[in-house]
């Protein structure tokens, strides 16, 4: 008897976990539902209560108003350069950073480690109104005209990186010797190395440290609403705020039908790469 | 920190190069390294020049003057704009939001994190695909994000007005009233961040090893005891690791405030970062955002070191 209810008490508690599972799953999934249900919403159904969970007939050209209202195709193309060019440049300076800390002599080593470190206690937050300042009127002052509302300006104060320089050269480090000390003795150098031996091996901290730096590019926000001043040169995060901003909420319908537009492409790709991510996230807590 | 190079003729120790042995040739290479290193360095020291170290410094000037960010003129004022923060009524509710929200927000985060995580450790079937779920919010943007959430928060149609209707309770206002506005960013946020808690802590309480829980079965602990006696105490250097970052996240939570209700109503969800955005591009005060911001700094800073001291503790206890 007491073997059974032992049994009958693992299934319950079985039972209770998936059900806090569904219901941790459901919260959390609810809004993103609700923002994807309400872009299908015509303004009459948006108006209803209580709201229908599926709309009856999805309104597809919510889409296609939200898009003409703002220049959405601009957002998406400063967007996309705006990230790419910068987690480049971040990658890149990650990965020549690791390798210089992780393999090559220097007689001030300490003292770029500390610099490095100094760079990680400094929050962009902090600097945004003497780097606005900087992009205005010492730019200005340098070569004749403001690099305020450039692509330049969006992209530059980000292009330095101190954490992914930590996280790779850690990486780097651990990289078996012998491989590396066989380039050497066929004679590779450092280029070389770096090239065809180091970053193929270090592959999945690279591919992990680019995706976070795309994540958080792509959602940068107060630094471009700042820096930006045309709705031209404006990204897709700030774009869409201002969007809300003028539409205001009455359209919801068109205005969820927006937001669909920023958060779907991270979402798609996200569904792909999440383990790369979460992997080096937790890595990183956990042997730091 | 001490290395060994690659022919150990050369070492560096403490920042200093020691020859041993005087051939030319490990000389000359080494000089090619040092020119390799500064090569490799140089573009991000050269950056973090430009747009950290640099404006640091500058910040600390402009908090001494008096600037509209136009005029060529710039008017030295001393610590007169720190004068006024210590005065000003609205500064003063900014930190206690701040206290408020990084408060609230950080320790639902992280309690909910962890009872998500405690649940996610579980031999469930599909846990994985939860963990996914519940760590995607953490990636959005925080702007759209914030606008989804206007909607739920509409009083009327929104999803929260229907989620309250099941139990009858009637939806407040809760982007129009002051004492609900801060509430309801603390949502957006724990909603939003309290996967990157979950997905941390589930890696601490998977790092905890099987024998120390097989240990104190053994002594007849139960549940309870088991999770007073082992998985918090194990769990701890993680909990501090979460705690400072999340404390250090929430002071930099700017778009979801400025996209829900742009610090208001009546200042009730102005928080620092949102202060020194305001008073520097709304109201054009280069003086003041500037001082703010600085304080805002400190306040990092001083988290930043604690943290610092402790792991440091951390590594001689462990």
């Amino acid at each position: 008897m007491g073997r059974l209810s032992q049994e009958h008490q693992r299934r319950l508690n079985l039972a209770a976990g998936y059900l806090a599972m569904a219901l941790i799953v459901l919260v959390v999934g609810l809004p993103v539902w609700w923002m994807i249900s309400g872009s299908l919403k015509t303004s009459r159904e948006i108006y209803t209560f209580p709201p229908d969970w599926i709309p009856r007939n999805p309104r597809w050209s919510n889409f296609r108003d939200a898009w003409q209202s703002a220049p959405f195709d601009r957002f998406y193309l400063n967007s996309i350069i705006t990230t790419v060019a910068g987690s480049a440049l971040e990658v890149t300076n990650a990965t020549l950073g690791a390798y210089a800390l992780a393999f090559l002599r220097f007689p001030f080593k300490n003292v770029v480690f500390a610099i490095l470190l100094a760079a990680l206690m400094i929050p962009g937050q902090v600097t945004i109104l003497p780097n606005y300042v900087f992009f205005g009127s010492t730019v200005y002052d340098l070569i004749g005209q403001s690099w305020v509302n450039t692509y330049q300006a969006i992209i530059l104060p980000g292009a330095s990186v101190a954490f992914g320089t930590f996280l790779m050269r850690q990486s780097f480090l651990g990289l078996p010797r012998e491989v590396l000390d066989a380039a050497k003795v066929d004679g590779a150098g450092h280029l070389r190395t770096l090239w065809d031996v180091v970053l193929p091996m270090a592959r999945p901290v690279i591919v992990t440290f680019g995706l976070i730096s795309v994540v958080a590019k792509w959602n940068d926000y107060l630094w471009p609403l700042v820096i930006t001043q045309t709705e031209n040169m404006r990204t897709l995060t700030v774009g869409i705020s201002s969007f809300y901003d003028l539409e205001g909420n009455t359209q919801w319908g068109v205005v969820m039908a927006a937001t669909v537009f920023v958060i779907f492409p991270l979402l798609v790709v996200f569904v792909f790469v999440q383990r790369f991510i979460i992997e080096g996230l937790t890595s990183g807590a956990t042997k730091g | 920190m001490a290395s060994t190079t690659r022919r150990d003729q050369v070492t560096t120790y403490r920042g200093q190069t020691v020859v041993r042995g005087s051939s030319r040739r490990s000389r000359l290479d080494a000089q090619r390294e040092w020119v390799l290193f500064i090569l490799f360095m140089l573009p991000n020291m050269v950056l973090f020049g430009l747009f950290t170290f640099w404006p640091m410094v500058e910040n600390v000037r402009l908090s001494t003057q008096r600037w509209d960010m136009i005029s060529p003129v710039r008017l030295d004022v001393g610590l007169d704009n720190y004068r006024y923060l210590i005065d000003d009524e609205t500064f003063h509710r900014v930190l206690r939001n701040t206290a408020y929200f990084t408060v609230a927000a950080v320790g639902f985060s992280l309690l909910i994190g962890l009872i998500v995580a405690l649940l996610l450790n579980q031999p469930l079937k599909f846990r994985n695909g939860a963990r996914a779920v519940v760590f995607a919010p953490t990636l959005l943007s925080g702007a759209a994000i914030g606008i989804v959430w206007s909607y739920i928060f509409d009083p009327r149609y929104g999803l929260m007005a229907q989620v309250l209707g099941w139990v009858s309770v009637s939806s407040p206002d809760w982007l129009n009233r002051p004492e609900w506005a801060m509430p309801a960013i603390i949502i957006v946020y724990v909603w939003k961040n309290m996967g990157f808690a979950a997905v941390i802590f589930l890696a601490g309480l998977q790092a905890i090893p099987r024998d120390l829980y097989d240990a104190a079965k053994v002594d007849g602990a139960n549940v309870w005891w088991r999770f007073r006696s082992v998985t918090l105490p194990m769990l701890s250097p993680i909990s501090f690791f979460l705690l400072v970052t999340s404390i250090l996240n929430t002071f930099q939570a700017f778009d979801i405030i400025r996209v829900m209700t742009q610090g208001g109503p009546v200042d009730s969800t102005n928080t620092l970062i949102y202060y020194v955005y305001d008073q520097g591009f709304t109201y054009i005060n280069a003086g003041r955002s500037a001082a703010a911001a600085l304080v805002l700094f400190v306040l990092m800073m001083v988290i930043t070191l604690v943290q610092l001291r402790f792991a440091e503790q951390r590594v001689h206890y462990g």
